[in-house]
């Protein structure tokens, strides 16, 4: 046994071969697929099977599609204002839920959280009941109020975490000071929520933007989102068309997300050096 | 945490517009569905309200109690070959020196943060008949004929047959461990992080070897994380609507699929609406299940 090998820790699975092959494996089937569908928007084919050489032609012709750019300008109206209410009702809420003792606190909790746990399809049907029983037409404003609903607990959950390492001294200090109450929140609170209500608000924009489930049961005609336009492109055909348009989708969502991470981290970085 | 009555206005004014929000846009609809759900279909597939469990009973007859069974069976075969894939990562990632755990445990995210449609589509091209899959096997099954050609041995796996991998159950069951692959390590690997090694030394120190350490030990002291991420996975792939629809064939329908069509072509919304509440009050036993084990486990691990 040469001494290299006594010196690793038993411990250290991740050295062995097996190992490390099966997760080679498991990473090879998480990102070959994704992988296989970006590179295959620059096929130069319109099936789109095998690879006949390197262009961007599809990405033109996605950009040049009025249909998708509707859809485009859609989603972003859609999870605008998604984002704008979701994070000021979600941010309430997830304050409120850090600061206060209340009566019925478990079972509150337990529905307001309930977005995240249940089943989209649920929710969606849910959706066109409801929407159906009060007779509005589902359109933009059907899937905007639902992208709020299931968003607010999101963000709840984002800031009252971003809230669990506050300091309510700092509060009490403030008040003892002579500051009102709203002073107080605007000066103390707020400034050390914003990180939370930051990354909230990118978490709520990635999942409006990135929603199909609930989308596709509440729109109505003249309101396909990108998603939706992908989705029938989908159905029609398999085009690389379809894998540009999927590729940008990618991109903006993993640059919001990186985003969003980078924001709590700077913010926790700061923490530790203050 | 502060009592509310010491501060009744703020209070007041934080909680109510959010729970107004949802309890407007999203108790009031479930609410609403509840009550379809013991309703009646009218002949144009008007809704004519009653009390009656119609729709609950039709729920469980032989040609839906299929569909519900076949859920199911394909959330449970997705999440134990889930677990088999996800375990052997999440220990990796749990026993890698310290600098590798974040940027492999971001690997695992990433994925995940591309959009779930685009997920389940960049699968089509991978199993179709003229697919990557298919196009590797052929690559292989070439390599092996001509391997045995130099002996003179001509033809020995005779002609290549593509595998008709999509829209059949086989492709959902791909796309759900795909898809729900996250949701099962990230628990597995908050519990084996935790997990004290010296337990596992003592293991190894005693003699047990690296499989009976793993069957005695490891398994039993991560067994919260492998519980909560199991039912995780399969609760979620329960639920799942875009998989087999985009993946399945006409045989794989699931539950989702056979709720999203009782709202569309079939316009039985009563119907529907009992099987939502079915998979909903399904999904509520499982998480309170996942709720109470976790609260009972989460003593002992440390």
């Amino acid at each position: 046994m040469s001494r290299r090998r006594l010196n690793v820790n038993p411990l250290d699975y991740s050295r062995k071969l097996w190992m490390r092959c099966a997760m080679g494996f498991t990473f090879f089937f998480l990102y070959f697929p994704i992988v296989a569908l970006i590179i295959f928007s620059f096929n130069d084919s319109k099936r789109n099977i095998t690879w006949r050489g390197f262009t961007l032609k599809y990405y033109e012709k996605a950009f040049n599609n009025n249909q998708l750019h509707e859809a485009f300008a859609n989603s972003l109206l859609i999870a605008g204002i998604s984002t704008l209410t979701a994070t000021v009702l979600g941010a309430m809420l997830g304050l409120a839920l850090y600061r206060f003792r209340f009566p019925m606190q478990g079972p509150y909790e337990g529905i307001v959280h309930l977005p995240i746990v249940i089943p989209e399809i649920c929710l969606a049907v849910a959706m066109v009941a409801f929407f159906a029983t009060v007779e509005v037409p589902l359109g933009l404003v059907t899937i905007t109020v639902s992208h709020i609903a299931f968003s607010i607990p999101f963000v709840a959950v984002v800031v009252r975490a971003r809230m669990a390492g506050f300091n309510r001294a700092l509060e009490e200090a403030s008040a003892d000071l002579g500051a009102s109450q709203w002073q107080t929140f605007w000066n103390i609170t707020f400034p050390y929520m914003k990180p939370g209500i930051v990354a909230g608000a990118l978490l709520a924009f990635t999942l409006s933007l990135d929603d199909f489930v609930i989308t596709f049961f509440t729109s109505g005609p003249g309101s396909t989102t990108f998603p939706i336009k992908i989705y029938s492109m989908v159905r029609f055909s398999v085009t690389p068309e379809v894998n540009a348009a999927s590729t940008v989708l990618i991109v903006i969502t993993l640059a919001l997300t990186t985003l969003a991470l980078w924001v709590q981290s700077k913010s926790q970085r700061n923490e530790s050096n203050a | 945490m502060e009592n509310w009555r010491n501060n009744k206005i703020a209070f007041f004014i934080l909680s109510m517009p959010p729970t107004a929000w949802l309890m407007i846009f999203f108790t009031l609809p479930l609410a609403i569905m509840w009550v379809y759900s013991f309703a009646d279909r009218g002949p144009q597939g008007q809704i004519e309200l009653a009390i009656n469990f119609d729709n609950y009973i039709r729920a469980v007859e032989w040609i839906h109690l299929g569909i519900i069974w076949k859920s199911i069976w394909t959330a449970a075969i997705a999440t134990a070959i889930t677990f088999a894939i996800g375990f052997p990562l999440a220990m990796g990632i749990a026993f890698a020196p310290p600098q590798w755990k974040n940027p492999l445990l971001l690997m695992v995210i990433l994925p995940f943060w591309t959009n779930l449609l685009i997920r389940t589509y960049a699968w089509i091209a991978v199993l179709r008949t003229r697919g990557f899959l298919n196009f590797g096997l052929e690559w292989v099954h070439d390599k092996i004929n001509a391997f045995f050609a130099l002996f003179g041995l001509t033809d020995v796996l005779g002609q290549f047959e593509a595998l008709e991998l999509l829209y059949s159950h086989n492709a959902v069951v791909i796309g759900l461990v795909y898809v729900y692959l996250p949701f099962l390590v990230l628990p597995i690997y908050a519990t084996l992080e935790k997990l004290d090694k010296s337990y596992l030394e003592a293991s190894l120190d005693l003699g047990a070897g690296h499989w009976r350490t793993l069957f005695s030990i490891t398994f039993p002291l991560a067994l919260p994380g492998i519980i909560s991420g199991c039912l995780l996975a399969f609760i979620l792939s329960m639920g799942t609507f875009l998989t087999p629809d985009l993946l399945g064939g006409t045989d794989s329908e699931m539950i989702g699929n056979l709720i999203a069509r009782q709202f569309t072509s079939s316009r039985d919304w009563p119907f529907g609406s009992a099987l939502s509440f079915l998979l909903l009050y399904f999904t509520f036993i499982v998480l309170w299940v996942r709720a109470t084990m976790s609260d009972r486990n989460s003593g002992p691990v440390k």
